[in-house]
């Protein structure tokens, strides 16, 4: 029998029974269509954080605060005063209320910048501005994205901050331009700004600002973004007519590092900081947390519908074999008039397969439909202030992946009752009744 | 004198075990040549299916041993059983064994799907066959809707298709009236005659048995070589 002729019988076999048939093809629909959904849920997501990851963009940055003090934490008590270190300092946005770390001096930053593989290091400078304001909009809050002079923002128009100009540069959200009001983003961009900010004596002050960017919302904080030259200018308006010595603490600092290191360099660099007593962290480091959380939850989902495809590959068995039953004397006649035992099995893991192909391919061609409705659904409604995420996204390669194991758990389900098919004696088959 | 086509020497076969072993066939010897018409006759269960298939290669005998043109049947591999069974034997069952819902065209070229022949020669030769039968105008209809006869005629055009040299028919007018079970018979003389296709037919009809060239007679599965085709003028029993 010519293999085509088998795929063809195949086919033609597993529709006789129609009624069969389309039962096993809903439990191995219902299957393919959970796996394809969860598959293309972890697509989506994954997608999304691998922008925003590009989004924070400086793969050659490390955030490097003071270690723990591994003395104090333990029985000794409070490790002894030292009048040379800095004092504890509050940690901005994310820490736990209250908790402090030691801060780096000028001398620490000293330090970092000398170990090895280090090209800069600048202090994180976090200024706390009253308001902003653009021409009779009125005078509305202004939250600061400090870690907006990092990353490459997701960029609705305009440029990037650029941190070596003079000029005060701010970057807006989105989600600014309405209550500032710009009608779209583009007509933002150039226009000064005020911002507003209070000095150390309590008086208000001003300090315009260029508009270069808008950024579209991310996760990864939200905010207006403002330049080296503009954090300096507002930092130094915040701090007139205080001490020297207390501008001289940060939490944390940024050191850059050659682009092109290596994953062994970069943990040399961290290995070698955190020996001299400071930790860092890479934009992937503070990431990753955030994806194993997700690969978690999208790992139980797909176990679910594996567990479906495995009670569908017993639904193809049960078919399978009643089919053989019901076609014990048709198996008799053909190896009776020559047909042998391999390709009577060929015939009848084809009909599996097929019936594997039809069940997943309408699952996962549902899947998608469905997947891409409800997608856009949320992604105007729920999820409308996160631009860019559409939380379920579907590629090709992985629907052909799960088409494929699909069939092959049905092919693995067609083995017992194609082999029971081939080994059928028949002259016993052609008595069978 | 030539080597015969198919030789049986002294095989028997037996059905289960211990207490419930029944022997259907014991020390049975025949020599079949090229061109000749055997009927095999006997009475119900005495064993003539069991002989048929056991010549026709679809089962082994237990004592004894099968020579295909002069080769023990145990010696041939496989593939070339295969190929025995699809290109130089023809069956006719006892029960029809058409697919219900195929078409009958589809049927009859079966054989031809499973040699590996392609759809458009397969269809030409069915086509032909179904026309020496006079059953082209059935071609599309399908099997179940055939009348008993015209089943009959299908099975027998199928066992042909592929140019057989032996056709082993088993009870082929068993199902049919009179009137058509001798069209049926005229058909496979007609083949034996023209084409020169050994017959091995299995009946318990004496009339058909006399047509052939010889007989075969199995009693309580022995060779019964003193019976007479008048002592079978009176079939006992029907069939399973
Ligand atoms: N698979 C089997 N298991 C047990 N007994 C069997 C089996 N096949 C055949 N027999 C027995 O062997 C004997 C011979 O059977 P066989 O079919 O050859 O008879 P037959 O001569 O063709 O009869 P009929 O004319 O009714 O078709 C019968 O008694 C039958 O019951
Ligand atoms: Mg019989």
């Amino acid at each position: 029998m010519k293999f085509i002729d088998i795929i063809t019988s195949a086919i033609a076999n597993s529709f006789r029974s129609k009624l069969r048939t389309g039962l096993t093809v809903v439990a191995i629909f219902i299957g393919a269509f959970t796996l394809t959904i969860t598959s293309g849920i972890g697509t989506g997501v994954t997608s999304y954080i691998n922008s925003q990851v590009s989004a924070i963009g400086a793969a050659d940055v490390l955030t490097v605060s003071k270690a723990d003090d591994a003395a104090a934490a333990t029985d000794d008590g409070p490790a002894p005063y030292d009048p040379d270190k800095a004092t504890a300092i509050s940690l901005g946005n994310g820490s736990r209320p209250g908790s402090t770390i030691q801060a780096l001096t000028t001398a620490d930053l000293d330090t970092i910048r000398a170990t090895d593989g280090i090209l800069s290091v600048d202090p994180s400078v976090q200024v706390t501005p009253e308001y902003i304001e653009y021409a009779d909009s009125g005078k509305f809050e202004l939250t600061v994205n400090a870690a907006a002079t990092l990353t490459t923002a997701d960029l609705a128009a305009g440029e990037q901050l650029d941190n070596e100009s003079t000029a005060d540069e701010i970057l807006l959200p989105t989600n600014y331009l309405d209550t500032l009001g710009f009608s779209t983003p583009e007509t933002a961009i150039g226009e000064t700004v005020t911002i507003g900010i209070t000095d150390f004596a309590g008086t208000a002050q001003q300090v315009p600002a260029t508009v270069v960017g808008v950024q579209n919302e991310t996760i990864l904080g939200a905010g207006a973004g403002l330049n080296q030259t503009l954090t300096d200018r507002l930092r130094e308006v915040e701090l007139s007519g205080t001490s020297v010595e207390a501008a001289q603490s940060y939490a944390t600092a940024t050191a850059r590092f050659d682009l092109d290191a290596t994953d062994a360099e970069i943990t040399a660099i961290k290995d070698d900081l955190a020996d001299q007593g400071y930790a860092s962290q890479t934009v992937a480091d503070q990431i990753g947390s955030f994806e194993t959380v997700i690969n978690v939850i999208i790992g139980v989902l797909n176990a679910f519908a594996v567990i479906a495809l495995i009670a569908a590959g017993f639904g193809i068995i049960n078919t399978l074999l009643m089919s053989v039953q019901e076609r014990t004397r048709e198996i008799g006649l053909m190896k009776a008039m020559g047909m042998n035992g391999g390709r009577v099995y060929a015939l009848f893991s084809t009909e599996a397969v097929f019936i594997g192909f039809l069940g997943s391919a309408l699952g996962a061609l549902v899947a998608v439909g469905v997947g891409s409705l409800v997608s856009n659904i949320l992604a105007s409604t729920v999820f409308e202030n996160l631009p860019g995420l559409q939380v379920v996204q579907f590629a090709p390669s992985s629907i052909a992946i799960i088409i494929g194991v699909v069939m092959l758990i049905a092919f693995l389900a067609g083995t017992l009752p194609a082999r029971a098919a081939a080994r059928q004696n028949p002259i016993d088959a052609l008595r069978y009744e | 004198m030539t080597v015969p086509v198919l030789s049986a020497r002294n095989i028997g076969k037996s059905y289960g075990s211990g207490a419930n072993r029944f022997d259907a066939l014991t020390g049975v010897s025949v020599d079949i040549h090229s061109g000749e018409s055997v009927a095999i006759v006997g009475k119900s269960g005495s064993g003539k299916s069991t002989l048929m298939h056991l010549l026709a290669l679809l089962d082994d005998p237990d004592t004894g041993e099968l020579l295909v043109e002069g080769t023990d049947a145990k010696k041939l591999k496989g593939k070339e059983v295969n190929r025995l069974r699809n290109q130089d034997f023809g069956f006719v069952f006892q029960q029809f064994f058409l697919t219900a819902n195929a078409s009958v065209l589809d049927n009859v070229v079966l054989p031809l799907k499973i040699a590996g022949i392609g759809p458009k020669e397969r269809k030409a030769r069915g086509m032909a066959a179904l026309e020496q039968l006079e059953l082209a105008d059935k071609a599309r209809n399908k099997a179940i809707n055939l009348s008993g006869g015209q089943k009959q005629r299908a099975v027998i055009a199928r066992a042909l298709v592929n140019n057989p040299k032996v056709i082993f028919a088993d009870e082929p007018t068993g199902n049919l009236d009179t009137a058509t079970g001798a069209v049926v018979e005229d058909i496979l003389f007609a083949l034996n005659k023209d084409q020169g296709i050994t017959l091995i037919i299995v009946t318990h009809d004496s009339d058909l048995a006399a047509r052939c060239d010889r007989q075969i007679y199995i009693r309580d599965g022995r060779e019964d070589p003193t019976r007479s085709p008048e002592a079978l003028a009176k079939p006992a029993g029907g069939h399973a």
